[in-house]
């Protein structure tokens, strides 16, 4: 299924598949957030935002706003 | 003379770069700055096999070389200019065993600068606890390097790197990624116009904002043969880059890592599940910080008593042991208070910055960050501007500077802008001085009355910085694009010995950085104090005697009284009744009134100032306190400070700018003085405007 990295639920696991967008922060890149990594949603901060993240062994967090760029097709287990 | 290389030891953050940096200079180090920015710069000495001595700095942490900080301009300014002093003859990447794929990033482009480098694989004292397989001589080929695998917890393989680095001509510098492969035709075009420059050096120099004297991009751009792009095309291009780097690194790893997954996460998951929980994560932080507020307030009074009482002492000692004179009045009222002024506050920076680094070391720090940022969002700031809300607990001059974390310009602005509001430890004196002076000693349902005025200062200082961060967020029209990441780091326990510098830096930067202030300030005062121009000055025995004649005084009585004459008519005795009529109704007479006026150099002044004022011309040596406390206000017979003055105090030192070097910190960290003027200007009237009113209805 087709998405944004916005929608995992905690503990879905998706893979990226485009960071092309202009949006998305160099540094996200640089950090491993690239086409191919599997995702996990680990822990939804308090009133839903931001997210924390496990892409491919890095561990972080970001908001929302800028996951909602990051297209991802979830997995099913 | 024996040779020495320089060497910049580079990395991302949490790497535990700075744990190999101690771990390579011990206590050999030295902290200053980078000309003309606040950057730290971090630089030691290291002595090497056969003689070779090494000059170590230790590069801000960046996770890539594409700039977005001025931390991480520092580290790009110093790699592409080889002319500087500090060039270093070779580089040492440090990555750890976890993070080893995301680390390599920035050794890619290190290598592709061809300056010589090293690999440093730290923390491998985790690599069976996270079920990881390292084949060194195989990484060592694919990456063309030589690998140091070391444990700065364990203490090991710190020899090897030394030997690494002592051999550092061997070096390989063949780079790992062939620009061209991002986009053909742009880059054979970049090497055709300038064929004696290194690729992805110039491709830097494109896509930086950074300044690099020489090499200059305008330069570049001049070259008419050669066709520049859009700015979206170059972060397109960046994005292409990136991506064939981590393609490269991955082809790599296959031939020296294994990684069992699931052996992987377990604990941090655990924990994280507890410290992030939407309950308990809010509950341990704030106990978390009421831990740190009773060791500022309750365990640091204890070495801080001792210290005011030995400088009285010393202070007597220097009045009774010397030959009496000007020197020795220069000594014992103005040098030595001024200096108890400044020792006085060690206890309690240590302690926070102890608290400080043990939060940032152990990877805590990253999960406030993530907790808080919704509601800070709702403020105008960020989940990062946590840190330099707590950091400003201790000064507001790391804590501007710790700001730059922060990606978005506007939040960034203003967690600035309201950081100063935070109680810092200059403001600590002030308070718990007042505090014991005009609150009662007395306890309310087993809570003391002195700890709760405390607590609330500390709150009003947070409550105030959030609220205007609300309303600057409201006023200031920026617009910027948000955006916020941040590493969630492996907990990992605190290593004593880093926790340990760190302390002793910061402690030593505060007493030799704000401590010259604070001397420069008393000694003047001193003399402002003990000279006067007019003939009321110089003739203040006779007139006073004179005056006294028929009141039968006893002579302890009038050389008081004189005392107070001969203060009242010095220079400093003028500026204070000159500004009288403007803080007389807020409480305060004209000697506080100088307190107040030397405390805008630097809050801490304050208590150093009455100190000096109150001690000038005063044979009984006592401690500060009590001298404060047996002043009487001339005007209406009563002690000086009582609670409407003593309040008033409180609320002016809680909300008013009073530092300059915070001031020039804000200057420097958004580069004009607009900001810094506006903050002084606001807070200053805020003030006046709660002091003013305290005092009227508690009067």
């Amino acid at each position: 299924m087709k998405t944004t990295l916005a929608e995992l639920k905690r503990g879905e696991k998706g893979i990226i598949s485009d960071v092309s967008s202009i949006e998305i922060p160099l540094k996200l890149l640089e950090m491993g957030c690239l086409p191919g990594n599997a995702v996990e949603l680990v822990q939804v901060a308090p009133f839903q935002d931001p997210l924390y993240l496990n892409i491919n062994g890095t561990h972080l967090a970001m908001r929302k706003e800028t996951a909602a760029f990051i297209l991802i097709d979830i997995i099913n287990e | 003379m024996s040779k020495q290389i320089n060497v910049a030891l580079i990395g991302n953050p949490n790497t535990g770069k700075t744990s190999v940096f101690n771990a390579l200079t011990g206590l050999n180090q030295k902290v200053g700055n980078y000309p003309g920015i606040t950057v730290e710069k971090k630089q030691g000495i290291c002595k090497l096999p056969r003689g070779v001595k090494a000059h170590i700095i230790d590069l801000p942490g960046t996770y890539s070389l594409n700039a977005s900080s001025l931390d991480e301009n520092v580290v790009i300014e110093l790699l592409l200019n080889k002319k500087d002093k500090d060039f270093p003859e070779v580089a040492v990447v440090v990555t750890e065993v976890e993070n080893l794929k995301r680390n390599l990033l920035l050794f890619t482009q290190i290598k592709d600068l061809e300056i010589p480098s090293i690999l440093v694989i730290n923390m491998s004292d985790r690599l069976s606890h996270s079920g990881i397989s390292l084949d060194i001589p195989a990484l060592e080929k694919a990456f063309n390097t030589k690998i140091a695998l070391i444990s700065t917890r364990k203490n090991q393989g710190i020899d090897e790197l030394k030997t690494l680095i002592s051999n550092y001509k061997e070096l390989s510098k063949e780079p790992c990624l062939d620009a061209t492969t991002i986009d053909a035709e742009y880059f054979n075009n970049l090497k055709a116009a300038f064929p004696n420059q290194l690729l992805y050096k110039l491709w830097l120099v494109i896509t930086q904002d950074v300044n690099f004297g020489k090499t200059d991009r305008k330069e570049i751009e001049a070259v008419t043969k050669f066709k520049t792009k859009t700015k979206t095309d170059l972060k397109r291009l960046q994005q292409k880059e990136t991506i064939k780097r981590y393609q490269f690194i991955n082809n790599a790893l296959k031939q020296g890592q294994t990684i069992d997954h699931e052996k992987a996460k377990g604990f941090r998951y655990k924990l994280d599940r507890v410290l992030t929980h939407k309950v308990w994560g809010y509950a341990i932080f704030f106990l978390i910080l009421l831990t740190i507020f009773q060791a500022i307030y309750d365990w640091a009074s204890v070495p801080m008593d001792m210290i005011d009482e030995a400088f009285a002492f010393l202070s007597e000692w220097t009045k009774s042991s010397l030959p009496s004179g000007a020197f020795t009045d220069l000594l014992a009222e103005g040098l030595i208070p001024g200096l108890g002024g400044i020792v006085i506050f060690i206890p309690q920076i240590a302690f926070l910055f102890l608290f400080i680094s043990i939060l940032e070391e152990s990877g805590y720090m990253s999960r406030v960050v993530f907790l808080m940022d919704r509601i800070m969002r709702r403020f105008g700031l960020s989940g990062k501007s946590v840190v330099p809300l707590i950091s400003g607990t201790a000064c507001a001059i790391p804590a501007v500077m710790a700001a730059r974390n922060i990606e978005n310009w506007k939040e960034r602005l203003i967690t600035i802008l309201v950081t100063p509001f935070t109680t810092c430890s200059a403001r600590l004196p002030v308070y718990l001085i007042i505090i014991a002076l005009v609150i009662p000693d007395e306890r309310f349902m087993g809570l003391s009355y002195q700890a709760l005025t405390l607590m609330f200062l500390y709150l009003l200082g947070f409550g105030t910085a959030i609220f205007s961060a609300y309303i600057l967020d409201r006023i200031l029209k920026i617009k910027t694009k948000s955006f916020f990441v941040v590493e969630m780091p492996n907990y990992k326990l605190p290593l004593f010995k880093n926790v340990a510098i760190t302390v002793l830096e910061k402690t030593k930067s505060f007493v030799f950085g704000a401590g010259k202030i604070i001397l420069a300030i008393s000694i003047i005062l001193w003399f402002l104090a003990s000279y006067g121009p007019s003939d009321e000055f110089n003739n203040a025995e006779s007139i006073v005697t004179e005056a006294s004649e028929n009141k039968n005084l006893s002579q302890d009585e009038l050389d008081q009284k004189i005392a107070s004459y001969k203060l009242e008519h010095s220079f400093i005795g003028i500026v204070g009744h000159a500004i009288e009529p403007a803080i007389e109704p807020l409480g305060y007479d004209w000697k506080t009134g100088i307190a107040i006026v030397s405390s805008f150099a630097a809050r801490e002044v304050f208590v150093g100032t009455l100190a000096t004022i109150y001690s000038v011309g005063n044979d009984e040596v006592e401690s500060i306190k009590d001298r404060m406390a047996a002043e009487i206000n001339p005007k209406t017979g009563n002690a000086m400070f009582n609670l409407a003055s003593g309040i008033s105090l409180l609320l002016f030192y809680a909300f008013a700018m009073q530092c300059m070097s915070t001031l020039a910190i804000v200057k420097r960290e958004t580069n004009s003085w607009k900001w810094p003027t506006y903050q002084l200007v606001i807070m200053t009237i805020i003030a006046y405007t709660t002091a003013l009113i305290a005092f009227q209805l508690l009067k």
